[in-house]
């Protein structure tokens, strides 16, 4: 293998592993988003309001990386806006809809504690770029798990009503969970083209941290059924047309639009 | 559901070394929540390093109408301040 051949099977690894962090910083950034003038109070409010704005920074981070990885032009703005449903690769649990504010902390806490760890071992890869954008962005995904999980442990062990529906939420969004750590080629060849993450690793680490936080908020963990998946391969639920088409209405209609 | 959270003043201190100045109040359910809740709400430009809270029911405050007795007499005392001593010019720091 010649280093020119490595070097573009490195480039090409890491543009499709950055291109689907991209995608789930933005798509979870735009759920919370929609949560803002819907909190329970003004100040998870304003919370959700920062986390999305987290998630949004990184997803610019990883977009325009991934523009000049690609060399095509391609801003963060083509890939955010200009590409349809079937080209974002996020996974099925951050398109889930907020509903109530149990099923919001629950799913931030199961995707959150996935990420963080996604993103310390990101920390620790060869490609330098990813490097500083995990590095930066693990402070912050360190406070959004902080806070849902605080959250979690009032809601579960909180009242009867704000238990049996946290128990549902989380009954409800486990199914999401195995796309987290059934990893694809695009996981493997990023893994052995630039030392990334090794999901078999992170699974374990994963299901140790949920279980000593659900044991805290007086939950039960699921048992592992049917798993849903398909988000990364570009097949969505039908809520996540909604998603994207509110996202991107007005850079189509008007597009080249500033102001 | 807001009538039940209680009320917490939120004191932020700016950079080490310095005091912790009252910035307003944040409702949360308890004290753990209402240090996440002043992070979100007055930390967002960078103000500062360090947070407490403070349940507002646990602050006694001095009473307005009590300014006069408690105020106005310390205000012509001058012989209080420590302005009348003579610094000697080799004494540098002090």
């Amino acid at each position: 293998m010649t280093s020119r051949t490595s070097d573009t099977n490195h480039d090409a690894a890491t543009l499709a592993y950055t291109l689907r962090l991209g995608d789930n910083a933005l798509v979870l950034s735009q759920r919370l988003i929609e949560g803002v003038a819907h909190g329970p109070e003004l100040e998870e409010e304003l919370a959700n309001a920062n986390l999305a704005l987290d998630y949004l920074g990184q997803a610019r981070m990883f977009y325009t990386y991934a523009g000049e990885l690609e060399g095509e032009g391609r801003t963060e703005d083509d890939f955010a806006f200009f590409r349809d449903p079937g080209e974002f690769q996020n996974v099925l649990l951050v398109e889930q809809p907020n509903g109530h504010f149990g099923d919001t902390i629950v799913r931030q806490v199961l995707f959150d504690s996935f990420y963080l760890l996604q993103l310390e071992a990101l920390a620790a890869c060869n490609d330098k770029r990813l490097c500083e954008i995990a590095v930066r962005a693990v402070k912050e995904v360190r406070y959004h798990l902080r806070h849902a999980s605080q959250w979690l442990v009032r809601l579960g062990d909180g009242t009867d009503l704000s238990h049996e529906r946290a128990q549902a939420s989380l009954d409800e969004l486990w199914r999401f969970t195995g796309e987290l750590f059934s990893g694809d080629e695009i996981d493997c060849a990023f893994r052995d083209a630039c030392e990334g993450p090794d999901l078999g690793a992170i699974v374990q680490a994963w299901r140790d941290s949920i279980s000593t936080l659900l044991a805290k908020a007086t939950l039960e963990m699921p048992a592992d059924g049917w798993m849903a998946s398909g988000g990364r391969r570009g097949i969505h639920s039908e809520q996540f047309s909604y998603l994207i088409g509110e996202m991107q209405q007005l850079p189509r209609n008007h597009p080249g639009a500033s102001w | 559901m807001s009538n039940d959270w209680p009320l917490f003043e939120v004191f932020i201190r700016a950079r080490s070394g310095l005091s912790h100045r009252h910035v307003g109040s944040v409702h949360a359910s308890d004290a753990a929540m209402a240090l996440d809740n002043a992070r979100d709400v007055y930390t967002r430009r960078n103000e500062g390093v360090s947070i407490w809270v403070v349940p507002s029911v646990d602050i006694t405050a001095s009473d307005p109408q009590d300014s006069d007795a408690l105020f106005e007499p310390a205000a012509d005392k001058v012989y209080r301040h420590p302005t009348f001593y003579e610094i000697p010019d080799d004494v540098e720091n002090i």
